[in-house]
């Protein structure tokens, strides 16, 4: 498979069909593995890690779940490429920006994705659309067996997988949950909630991995200690506050239109009219009124299949996304012009808001 | 306590003691018998005990002692200070002291307790017979006991099939 046609072909996550809990969407299963033997890649000579991005490469791309993957080495990507990768979720930041001596190989559906020579020499990662953390676990559970076949993991009896950092030992394994809480951010509840996380040994994360900007409401839950538990046990840990989260999130929907339904309404109103008609659009921008408008969706101001239009936009109005559509490099200041130009059009056919839930929610308050 | 003193410099015991005044503080050091030569302290005149302190301690790591380097791929603990992150797998063996403590505040727990790599660890189990099997075999020619050498050869083809046999799930 090449660059190109991956670009061209929509992703696990930008792809996701209705699901129940449409709070949560999409998870991520992570592990960190290093060959027995060999330098760190950040340690490692250059030439060493040349040979260990070639042993790499070839283990993963012969691996049944690669077959006919996209195996490619960083340098063979354009920075455009890399972009579009990071903003899938399909690389990270990091790999993006390595020098040389590192690569990816990405499978034909984008489901999973093996860096190489990042932090650790591999880093396998599958994405599930939806609140699938057990499935996604038993997935990667199943290409990492595969790759045993021909690699030999550095490994400890009593420290587990051993990684560059001593905070990926054990288990290697960061499980995450990627979930939309616009109602707990209107309501000023996410530092409460970031707090409580914390308390239960979980991280949270804005939109793109590291720092907290919080984007369009979108947050990343994900476990903190990788040693001491089994991987069922983390992911059993970390669901359970998921669905607690999920909860919260809930409530806070149901309070806010309880308290003052008219606020809510007026917001997803001026979201869609804005989408509609606006000519200049930041990213962060878009970001906060496509999460509204997907707000609209779980509420049920607009019918439920539209809601993996908004989860596509999340990704195609990123920048990476944009300049690819249009074909070009561009200013960010010419950015915002193209991506109000996409968003008007997307939205000129999309269905008007039904508010009649708000309604009835004011009327059982009269 | 009756330990005896050590070497401020290299930590063997010290047997040449001296007190000096300088900028109205008193300064003490002890030394061994070779570092006193060497920084020709036996010499009272020529040296300040300030000055060799300073020196003592603006190269605080002037060689990393045994221990404190991983033998495989030549990190030291100060690198680790400087990343935060190690060279090789087998630098948590090399700093295992320093390790075990941390551990305790970043994880869940000190052991691991999720999967098994059983696959490489068979493997790697395979391997190492297969390398003492050969060193018996070698070991067998060489003291002539022909009737052991062909059982150690029977042996190592036995361990070879086992290599070559797809994974038993
Ligand atoms: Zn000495
Ligand atoms: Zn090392």
């Amino acid at each position: 498979m090449t660059i190109s046609s991956l670009i061209d072909t929509p992703s696990e996550l930008t792809d996701s069909a209705s699901n129940k809990t449409a709070i949560v969407l999409m998870t991520r299963v992570r592990l960190a593995r290093n060959l027995s033997g060999q330098s760190f890649p950040g340690w490692a000579k250059p030439l060493q890690r040349e040979q260990i991005l070639a042993t790499c490469r070839a283990a993963v791309a012969a691996t049944p779940q690669m077959k006919k993957s996209l195996n490619v080495g960083i340098g063979d990507l354009s920075e455009l490429e890399r972009q579009i990768l990071v903003e899938r979720h399909l690389i990270s930041r990091e790999l993006s920006g390595a020098k040389g001596g590192a690569g990816v190989v990405i499978s034909r559906d984008q489901a999973f994705s093996v860096m190489v020579n990042e932090e650790d020499h591999l880093r396998l990662q599958v994405l599930r659309a939806g609140f699938n953390l057990k499935k996604a676990w038993q997935a990667i559970n199943d290409l990492d067996s595969s790759l045993e076949e021909s690699l030999d993991f550095a490994f400890s009896p009593t420290l587990g997988y051993l990684t560059a950092c001593p905070t990926n030992l054990g288990t290697g394994m960061r499980a995450s949950a990627m979930m939309h809480l616009p109602a707990l951010v209107i309501s000023s509840q996410m530092e409460k909630i970031v707090r409580a996380v914390n308390q239960l040994g979980m991280v949270v994360r804005g939109l793109f991995g590291e720092g907290s900007d919080a984007s369009g409401s979108i947050f990343q839950i994900s476990n903190q200690t990788t040693l001491g538990e089994s991987e069922a046990d983390i992911i059993k840990r970390l669901s359970s506050v998921l669905q607690s989260i999920v909860e919260h999130e809930l409530n806070a929907r149901g309070k806010l239109l309880e308290a003052d339904a008219g606020k809510l309404l007026d917001k997803i109103g001026r979201a869609y009219g804005i989408l509609q008609n606006s000519h200049l659009l930041s990213s962060s921008e878009a970001m906060n009124l496509l999460s509204l408008i997907r707000l609209g969706v779980d509420l049920g101001a607009f019918p439920a299949d539209s809601r993996c239009i908004i989860d596509r936009l999340f990704i195609e109005a990123q920048p990476g996304h944009l300049q690819h559509a249009q074909k070009g490099e561009f200013e960010p200041g010419q950015r915002d012009v193209l991506r109000a130009a996409r968003l008007r059009d997307e939205f000129a056919n999309f269905t008007r808001p039904d508010f009649a839930f708000g309604h009835r929610a004011d009327a059982g308050q009269n | 306590m009756a330990n005896p003193l050590k070497c401020d410099l290299c930590s063997k015991p010290a047997t040449v003691h001296l007190t000096q005044i300088v900028n109205n503080k008193v300064h003490k050091v002890d030394l061994c018998e070779a570092c006193a030569q060497a920084k020709g302290v036996t010499d009272p005149s020529g040296f300040s005990l300030a000055d060799l302190l300073l020196k003592a301690s603006l190269n605080p790591e002037p060689e990393v002692p045994a221990g404190m380097r991983c033998e495989k791929c030549g990190f030291t603990q100060a690198d680790f200070k400087k990343h935060g992150r190690f060279g090789c797998p087998s630098c948590y063996e090399a700093f295992r002291g320093m390790v075990e403590p941390m551990l305790e505040n970043m994880h869940n727990g000190t052991a691991h307790a999720g999967k098994i790599p059983v696959r490489a660890l068979e493997r790697k189990s395979l391997y190492d017979r297969l390398t003492k099997l050969e060193l018996d075999l070698t070991e067998a020619i060489k003291s002539e006991r022909y009737e052991d050498a062909a059982r150690t050869r029977d042996e190592i083809n036995q361990v070879k099939q086992a290599f070559s046999q797809p994974p038993a799930r």
